[in-house]
């Protein structure tokens, strides 16, 4: 065999391999996909899933507004907590981090990131639902925003020092201070990157049930004081999911399936944000 | 014994045999280093006001750094310590109780390659004299003054809000130059400004040194032998000694420099025998 047909083979095998490797890490994803798509979509199309909240058991129809509501002031009270504290946090670790504290502040950022999330539960359980003597949303923020801090830290930072030090040097030689470098140029260089880590930090969290399940507690009841307990689409799914009663279980896919289309939805914003930022 | 002694005052630099030359920036006995690495060992150089200076000499000998010594800019990395003085109009710029902030907009730097901020052409240009607190109607003006300074002006008048990043390469460049000249400085320290351009950009950029050298004291760094012939009024040739820490050899006219070198190593080097 002459060696540009060796060449040809190998590169159709290695090629082939590849797919064959995406295919296996693609496939269990688009089945999950669909099957919570095909399970879920008759429930989403039920009168009332998006605008009513849950029935009594026995009673047809029913929503989850209360969850949908849950979810969006749970992880939006969580992430006006965690983005400016998370940024900062980033900023400091990328401009001023080379340092033991810097490290230290890495260091206790990776062991956060590693945590399961039903410590964060704990966390919010401990530090506000004891303390306050009854379950709340506000717990459940506050667990969230914890769970967040990590991933918004980290994001900021790689973003940051993916900024070219020449564009700091530029701006030193101007004579503008350090603080306005870092304000005026650096940040807003990297805010594509920022951004994203915020968005996927709030998916990530709006995805997650143990740290709700002590704090947040679950209402069936539509509820918009965050000092209240509080549905979240997560709780639904799994209150619903471990009941014998077909219409409770098709609310939990459905349920299960609006949430992955906010999750999708917050992915693809992030992207068409970061692709608009590089123009 | 006589004839020496006319002789040395025959051969030392510029600003030593004429009174009326006035020096801007003076270096005297510079060391520097990084760490424990001595990358300057006893640099001294006296730049005229007006005039343009070049430093060359082979890659690793110390220009960059020596020039990035004139405005401060190693307080960015950690580690790294200078000795000596380096006076501007008779101030010492090393001396810690220096405003660096100011020193920087009396020093303003190109750097080798273009590196507009990701905004606007009018907001990079903007930027300093916006740091400085000028009013909108200033800015404004001396947007408009510094893009014609560096020719742009025309080129980009109507797309003032567009991206600087959409510019080519060497207007991308000129805009830097044009960011810089907006805050006023005495002193634009250049560091091989041309060496990521083609050689109309650079004949552009080479241009304009001679327009802006009428007000402004300039320093380039270049390892184009024949942009420093071309450009300067001085020259410095600067090398690596034993210990690896850059020296400079020989400093003088451009012309004494290029036609009439003292030193062997100059000659070799201008003459291409290494380097």
């Amino acid at each position: 065999m002459s060696l540009p047909l060796i060449r040809a083979l190998v590169d159709r095998l290695v090629a082939g391999l590849i797919v064959l490797c995406v295919s296996v890490a693609a496939i269990p994803v688009l089945v999950l996909l669909l099957f919570v798509l095909i399970n879920g979509l008759p429930g989403m199309l039920t009168p009332g899933f998006f605008t009513d909240p849950p029935y009594p058991q026995g009673v047809p129809g029913g929503g989850v507004l209360n969850a949908i509501i849950g979810t969006l002031e749970i992880v939006g009270i969580g992430s006006l907590l965690a983005v400016p504290v998370g940024a900062l946090i980033g900023i400091f670790l990328s401009e001023y981090g080379r340092n033991p504290i810097g490290n230290t502040v890495r260091f206790i950022s990776d062991v956060f990131t590693g945590l399961p999330s039903i410590a964060f539960g704990i966390f919010g359980y401990t530090v506000v639902v004891l303390t306050t003597h009854h379950f709340s949303a506000l717990s459940a923020s506050i667990a969230l925003a914890v769970l967040m801090l990590p991933v918004i830290l980290r994001a900021t930072e790689t973003a940051l020092v993916l900024v070219p030090n020449s564009l700091r040097e530029a701006g030193l030689a101007l004579g503008a201070p350090r603080w306005r470098v870092t304000l005026e140029i650096v940040v807003p260089a990297a805010l594509g990157g920022i951004v994203t880590g915020a968005l996927l930090a709030m998916a990530r969290a709006a995805g997650e049930t143990a740290p709700l399940l002590f704090t947040a507690f679950g209402n069936d009841i539509v509820q918009t004081n965050p000092l209240q307990p509080m549905g979240a689409l997560s709780l639904t799914i799994f209150r619903n999911a471990l009941v014998p009663y077909p219409n409770l279980q098709q609310q939990a896919w459905a349920a299960a399936l609006l949430l992955v289309a906010l999750v999708a939805a917050t992915n693809i914003l992030a992207r068409i944000y970061v692709r608009r930022s590089q123009r | 014994m006589i004839a020496t002694t006319s002789m040395q005052t025959e051969v030392a630099p510029p600003p030593a045999r004429d009174a009326d030359v006035e020096i801007k920036l003076d270096a005297r006995h510079v060391n520097f280093w990084y760490g424990d690495f001595q990358a300057l060992h006893d640099a001294s150089l006296a730049v005229q006001a007006r005039k343009i200076t070049a430093l060359i000499g082979p890659s690793g000998c110390g220009k960059t750094t020596f020039l990035r010594i004139f405005n401060r800019m190693h307080d960015l990395t950690p580690g790294t310590r200078a000795t000596g003085e380096v006076l501007l109009d008779g101030n010492n710029v090393l001396s810690s109780d220096i405003d660096v902030i100011n020193l920087r907009r009396q020093v303003g730097m190109l750097f080798q390659r273009a590196n507009p901020f990701p905004k606007s052409i009018y907001d990079n240009v903007a930027y300093g004299p916006h740091i400085l607190g000028w009013s909108k109607e200033q800015i404004n003006q001396i947007v408009e003054e510094s893009l014609k300074d560096t020719g742009l002006w025309d080129e980009v008048k109507d797309r003032l809000r567009r991206s600087a990043l959409n510019l080519s390469g060497g207007q991308q460049q000129r805009l830097c130059l044009a960011r810089a000249l907006a805050v006023k400085p005495e002193v634009i320290l250049m560091d091989e400004p041309a060496s990521a351009l083609d050689p109309i950009a650079t004949l552009r950029i080479e241009e304009l040194m001679q327009e802006l050298k009428k007000r402004y004291t300039i320093v380039i760094v270049t390892h184009n032998m024949q942009q420093a012939s071309r450009v300067s009024d001085s020259t410095a040739f600067m090398l690596m000694n034993q210990k690896r820490a850059g020296e400079v050899i020989e400093f003088g006219p451009t012309d004494d420099i290029f036609n009439r070198p003292k030193d062997g190593r100059t000659e070799d080097y201008i003459t291409g025998r290494f380097g």
